[in-house]
């Protein structure tokens, strides 16, 4: 079964903007953010094992685990956050790892990396996406550590500053994405190493559509994207589509809300 | 120039990082060179690339490296030039540079300086408060003067065959032998200098005595006369030979209308003495004294005319420079800003004038000795053409070509 890390939103809150989503003028509506959040929880804990770390005040981002690191077999690699106003995060997450078992591999503080918000698995490659917010230099770095080929794709779309945002690989080898967030190059590198790419609308990119958890035949993910929806099901898929507007309030959504423990047992 | 050697590694293949740098390299005015790249063989193998990327100014290559960061290029550390000062007036500190006649850039400060002028056999002298590198020769060098030591920070660039047209003077075996036929490659030559002339090149001819005694003087006035001349070097038996002829119609004595011709040998003498008595070639010629010849017509279009002296010159005719140094403080500055050189017949000034001349300058050498031309153009590969043949049906062809 598969295991997920998710952090309770007690803390959770817009108190600085470090994303074009987020304004402080346009705050999360406390009582919606539990409830969005418990029924992602719910739905989640239904599909797979769901860990919970303990929130910590004064860290409102630490809700999106995604980008707490990123996880193979049982090496757990933390992410350097390139804003300060996460960077306390990580030694909460590298503890709590730490103590569940994982073998923590440290990148070079000089690099940027903010894990599986920037580095999702499709069959045995690593796409790495940089420019906001990891560094390209990263994905080479943790290409050695896992011994994998990693395909780094330039995000330019500043709402799309992480890869999970608008990229998201499936099971079958294919996957959905928002091609306009890439440049013409990464937009040729996915192409080449990807079967079956369904294109997001605009719209519906919009809705945070790509910001799904793949659990098997299960997704998770933002309602909002009817088109996207009849597609994956007729690709047998069952889409499981949760209120998420508090948390794009943010720039996140289900898939930041959460990291695999691993994404991969192993690399081939 | 302006360039810095950057680094790629990972998976910059499967990733098209490399393409995408080497795009942005050139879709922002800049030119690359690689100059060692490593594949991963296997699927997860990184590889690796060094490529030196080059601008032309400072500001350009600043902002492009800025962008490739982005793409994790890596920049190169790379060391400046070392210098010494010169330990007296004409005397160069020991391991000085010796130059080659290439593009040459030296490094201060992270910023490369090109060496001017480009010659051969020089050391480099650097003046960091200006920005300045130039080649000298040892009577240009003061004591103190910082000349650069050993070959650290030192980039060479040899010249490049061109990709996109076929030019003659970049042909591999660029020497024509007696036996080979010329008339194709003297239409070239004629169209390269048409070419020349409109662009606003400048064409220097260096001409050896046998061009007067063989009677080639009068094609040489129709190049001249043509327009195809800016700057005119000889020796003194040149212009002796050239004014006996316009005086008394010989050269050396000999009467080249005349098939067999002897005697008349002072007739040189009595020559060089009329321009002597007359205040020289340009006043001979303004007062109508000297009415013909190449000097004569060189004057009248005002070629620039540069005279060196040898030992055993007669005379010398007044203008011919007797001084060695001053000769090559000459040579160096009046070849300075010349694009085109044609070495006619004459070895000596052929090799003195290749001793000051730029990688790029267009060399075209005519001698009827094979090794003197293949000493002329061995100093400027892929920038000239050599022709084993007598001058003058040579430079007949060449004027009848840029005649018609």
């Amino acid at each position: 079964m598969r295991e997920l890390l998710l952090c309770p939103p007690d803390y959770y809150g817009i108190e600085y903007e470090i994303n074009p989503w987020m304004s402080l003028a346009r705050g999360a509506e406390t009582a919606i953010v539990q409830e969005q959040w418990k029924q992602l929880h719910a739905t989640l804990s239904k599909l797979c094992k769901v860990h919970l770390i303990t929130p910590q005040p004064r860290l409102p981002d630490m809700v999106f685990t995604a980008n707490a690191g990123l996880t193979v077999g049982r090496k757990f690699i933390p992410s350097n956050f390139r804003h300060k106003e996460r960077a306390g995060e990580q030694p909460f997450f590298a503890k709590w790892m730490e103590q569940h078992g994982y073998e923590v591999e440290w990148l070079p503080e000089k690099l940027y990396f903010e894990g599986e918000g920037d580095a999702l698995f499709g069959g045995d490659v690593l796409f790495c996406g940089y420019k906001f917010r990891s560094d390209i230099q990263s994905h080479r770095a943790i290409a050695e550590m896992l011994g994998c080929l990693a395909i780094s794709v330039e995000l330019v779309d500043p709402r799309f500053y992480h890869l999970d945002t608008c990229f998201c690989p499936l099971p079958d080898g294919g996957g959905f994405w928002f091609p306009d967030a890439f440049d013409e190059y990464g937009q040729r590198a996915i192409r080449e190493h990807m079967t079956d790419l369904i294109d997001v609308a605009p719209e519906e990119a919009m809705h945070f559509s790509c910001n799904a958890v793949v659990i098997d035949r299960d997704i998770v993910l933002p309602e909002g994207a009817p088109n996207l929806v009849t597609k994956l099901q007729g690709r047998g898929y069952r889409c499981h589509e949760l209120p998420m507007s508090e948390f794009i309030k943010a720039g996140g959504a289900c898939k930041c809300l959460t990291m695999f423990m691993p994404q991969r047992q192993a690399v081939e | 120039m302006f360039s810095e050697t950057i680094e790629l590694r990972g998976h910059i293949i499967d990733s098209l990082i490399l393409p995408k740098v080497l795009d942005q390299i050139l879709t922002h005015g800049g030119n690359f060179k690689i100059t060692e790249v490593q594949i991963g063989r296997k699927r997860a193998d990184q590889s690796f690339a060094r490529i030196e990327v080059s601008t032309e100014t400072g500001e350009a290559l600043d902002e492009l490296i800025l962008r490739l960061r982005q793409q994790g290029a890596e920049v190169m550390e790379r060391a400046n030039a070392q210098v010494a000062p010169a330990p007296a007036d004409g005397v160069f500190p020991p391991e000085f540079y010796v130059t080659t006649n290439q593009q040459t850039f030296v490094r201060f400060d992270g910023k490369e300086i090109e060496v001017t002028p480009g010659i051969i056999n020089s050391a480099i002298a650097v003046d960091r408060r200006k920005g300045s590198a130039r080649a000298v020769k040892f009577f240009d060098v003061k004591k103190g003067d910082e000349i650069v030591v050993g070959h650290q920070g030192i980039r060479v660039v040899p010249v490049q065959r061109a990709t996109t047209h076929t030019d003659p003077f970049q042909f591999i075996n660029n020497i024509v032998d007696a036996e080979e036929p010329k008339s194709a490659i003297i239409r070239e030559i004629a169209e390269e200098l048409r070419r020349a002339r409109g662009a606003g090149g400048r064409i220097a001819l260096v001409a050896g005595p046998a061009i007067v005694r063989t009677g080639a003087g009068g094609h040489l006035v129709r190049l001249i006369e043509g327009g195809y001349i800016d700057r005119l070097f000889a020796g003194n038996a040149f212009a002796a030979y050239d004014v006996e002829r316009a005086l008394f119609g010989t050269s050396l004595g000999l009467n080249p209308d005349v098939a067999i011709a002897r005697g008349g040998h002072e007739n040189q003498l009595r020559a060089i003495n009329a321009i002597r008595g007359g205040g020289g070639i340009a006043t001979a010629v303004r007062e109508k004294v000297l009415t013909s010849g190449v000097m004569h017509a060189s004057v009248r279009h005002d070629v620039d005319i540069v005279l060196i002296g040898a030992i055993g010159d007669e005379g010398p005719l007044p203008g011919v420079t007797t001084d060695v140094i001053e000769c090559e403080k000459i040579l160096r500055d009046k070849l300075r800003d010349v694009t085109h050189v044609i070495l006619l017949a004459t070895l000596r000034y052929s090799l003195a004038i290749g001793a000051f001349l730029a990688n790029n300058v267009k060399t075209v050498c005519v001698d009827i000795d094979p090794s003197a031309v293949e000493r002329a153009v061995e100093r400027q590969p892929l920038q000239s053409i050599g022709l084993v043949t007598d001058i003058e049906p040579f430079l007949r062809e060449l004027a009848d070509c840029l005649a018609s």
